[in-house]
């Protein structure tokens, strides 16, 4: 009796899952994502410094490359935010020096600066909070001579953010990332 | 050996279903529920075309959820009426039953279902509600939504929203996809889907487009997609981020957010995409529009006094008003239908929960026991608050009365649920 009754009711569920309702009809319209999205939009300063020095290979490229030279400030990437803030803090302006001065000496260089925030609040107000602080990093490169046709700016807000509980991990997610063009 | 077809089919069937579907319970409950008994309708239609008790059981657990009424038990009664010849009134008033509802399903030709049902007050033992639908098998539930809607309209006075429709984002193994389902989280069906983040689905007034932000392009974009056809537009893509879209109340234009001036600014677009025009001047962060319903002003999100705040504009631009005090963050406004309360997330000592304001006394009341909520949006009788808030470490979906005495929460379903919207009735 119960088990009839339990089939009955995952039978209605089944029924009611594909009753002839407007929308369910239509295929759902699929994005056609570009390949490797996800990799290539959250590239974190300690993924890369372990991919460099990991193989000997990429050592040669390091020497090379001041961007990939863990002992070069180049190769730090993330400056960091106080919670609602989107000001740059002053540990942080030898960094953004540091890439300020790189992205003149090489004109045809470009960045993005990528802007997140914490999870905490409203995804909306994140996104805007991200943007803001990317855009003060790109006043400050600005200021130091950098060109606005080298950099852009973009915001993911919270939707990077990691599932943080305290307040080191959230600090983690309140930062401005900076990537090189062709990275 | 229709009977093993049928297993069949529902072994092929169930790992679908059992995995998409969102299950809602109630916590709490009304100070007064009305106590109603809801007899299992008989049933003189083949097993193909019915499932032995779906209807009263959708009304019951419809009924239930709402937080307004006392679903008896009915199997111990000793009568179990279907008609209103075969009702013994004292049989209900002696469980204390205040309602009573009865009915039958029966075939008819063409793969068609014939369902009457009639509301009855026991204590004056008359017939308040009496009604016949011709259906497909396929609406059973809709149409037990629909009674549902009537019976509660009947007892509170109120309209019902048990055949609305909401929507959400689940995130699943990586992927996202913007989803739509009945208001009991039955019949989800995904709008959308992609690797990249989705965000604030905005319901068109008339129920049959989502606008909503999609990370597909790298950075925002705000695409309105018609759930009749599945065709989608690009509604924004301007420099920078494009986000935050909102429906005017006459569906004809969209309040959205541009960063074209490097800060988040408000502008009005109209629905095709053409017309768009700056709305809010601020050198701090302007976002989260949201029209009043009479379509006269906006209330957003801004930064201009420091933390956010919410404040109010008229449509077309111009002064705008703060109109929330309390406390150094309040976000994600969203009006009752009526214009009368404001809900939005407020940052408290104890976490980010959703709150409700009196716009006329500006009397503010903190109505959830959760902790990490994030975009409340009234049904569409403003008496119940859904939003988005994190259990366990996973996005999970909750709703809360305005007077925070019922609480419904999402069963633990596997995803990651976030961004819900509750949009108007079904159609």
């Amino acid at each position: 009796m119960k088990k009839n009754l339990l089939i009955s009711v995952l039978l209605a569920a089944t029924l009611a899952a594909c009753s002839s309702n407007v929308v369910k009809e239509k295929p759902a319209a699929p994005v056609v994502d570009s390949s490797k999205s996800s990799q290539t939009t959250q590239p974190s300063a300690a993924a890369k410094e372990d991919s460099a020095s990991t193989t000997s290979a990429t050592q040669t490229d390091v020497a090379a490359n001041p961007l990939k030279d863990p002992n070069n400030i180049l190769s730090k990437r993330s400056i960091f935010f106080d919670f609602n803030k989107d000001e740059v803090k002053a540990e942080f302006r030898p960094l953004v020096e540091s890439h300020a001065k790189y992205l003149v000496a090489n004109p045809n260089a470009k960045v993005i600066f990528q802007g997140n925030a914490d999870n905490r609040g409203s995804r909306e107000y994140n996104l805007s909070l991200g943007q803001r602080r990317s855009v003060a990093v790109k006043k400050a490169a600005n200021v130091l001579g950098v060109q606005d046709k080298q950099i852009e700016t973009v915001s993911y807000g919270e939707e990077k953010a990691k599932d943080c509980k305290d307040e080191t991990c959230y600090q983690q997610d309140r930062r401005v990332d900076i990537v090189y063009e062709n990275e | 050996m229709i009977k093993n077809k049928f297993f069949l089919l529902l072994l092929l069937l169930l790992p679908i279903v059992g995995r998409a579907e969102l299950t809602l319970e109630v916590v709490g409950g009304a100070a007064q529920q009305i106590p109603i008994a809801v007899v299992p309708f008989s049933s003189q239609a083949g097993a193909t075309q019915v499932t032995q008790d779906n209807i009263s059981n959708v009304i019951g657990a419809d009924l239930r959820l709402s937080g307004l009424f006392r679903v008896l038990e009915t199997r111990g009664v000793s009568s179990q009426p279907h008609t209103l010849s075969e009702v013994k009134y004292s049989d209900w008033s002696a469980i204390q039953a205040q309602a009573l509802t009865i009915g039958t399903l029966e075939s008819l030709p063409g793969n068609r279902l014939k369902v009457s049902f009639r509301l009855l007050d026991v204590l004056k033992q008359n017939q308040l509600l009496a009604m016949e639908f011709n259906i497909t098998p396929a609406q059973q539930r809709a149409t037990a939504h629909r009674m549902a809607d009537m019976i509660y309209e009947k007892l509170t006075g109120e309209k019902g929203v048990f055949a609305t429709r909401i929507t959400y984002v689940n995130k699943e193994n990586g992927r996202y996809s913007l989803q739509v389902a009945d208001a009991d989280g039955f019949n989800p069906q995904t709008v959308v889907s992609s690797k990249e983040p989705l965000i604030s689905p905005s319901w068109s007034p008339d129920g049959t487009k989502l606008a909503y932000v999609s990370f597909e392009k790298k950075k925002p974009v705000i695409f309105v997609q018609s759930l009749v056809s599945g065709q989608r537009i690009v509604l924004a893509n301007f420099k920078g981020n494009n986000s935050a879209p909102a429906w005017s109340p006459d569906g004809t234009k969209l309040a959205i957010v541009l960063t074209y001036s490097a800060n988040s600014q408000i502008y009005v677009i109209n629905a095709d995409g053409t017309g768009l025009q700056q709305v809010s001047f601020s050198n701090g962060i302007d976002t989260e529009p949201e029209w009043s319903p009479d379509g006269s002003s906006i209330y957003f999100t801004s930064n201009r006094g420091g933390g956010p705040q919410i404040y109010r504009m008229p449509a077309l631009g111009g002064e705008a008003k703060r109109v929330t005090f309390e406390g150094a963050y309040n976000v994600s406004p969203h009006v009752s239908t009526d214009g009368k309360l404001l809900t939005f997330i407020k940052q408290t000592p104890v976490g980010f929960k959703v709150a409700v304001q009196d716009l006329a006394t500006g009397q503010v009341q903190t109505l959830s026991d959760t902790t990490q909520d994030e975009s409340p949006s009234f049904a569409p009788n403003g008496r119940m608050i859904l939003y988005a808030t994190n259990v366990g470490g996973r996005g999970s979906l909750a709703a809360v009365s305005v007077d925070g005495r019922v609480k419904q929460r999402l069963k633990d379903t596997g995803g990651d649920v976030r961004e819900p919207s509750w949009g108007s009735s079904q159609n």
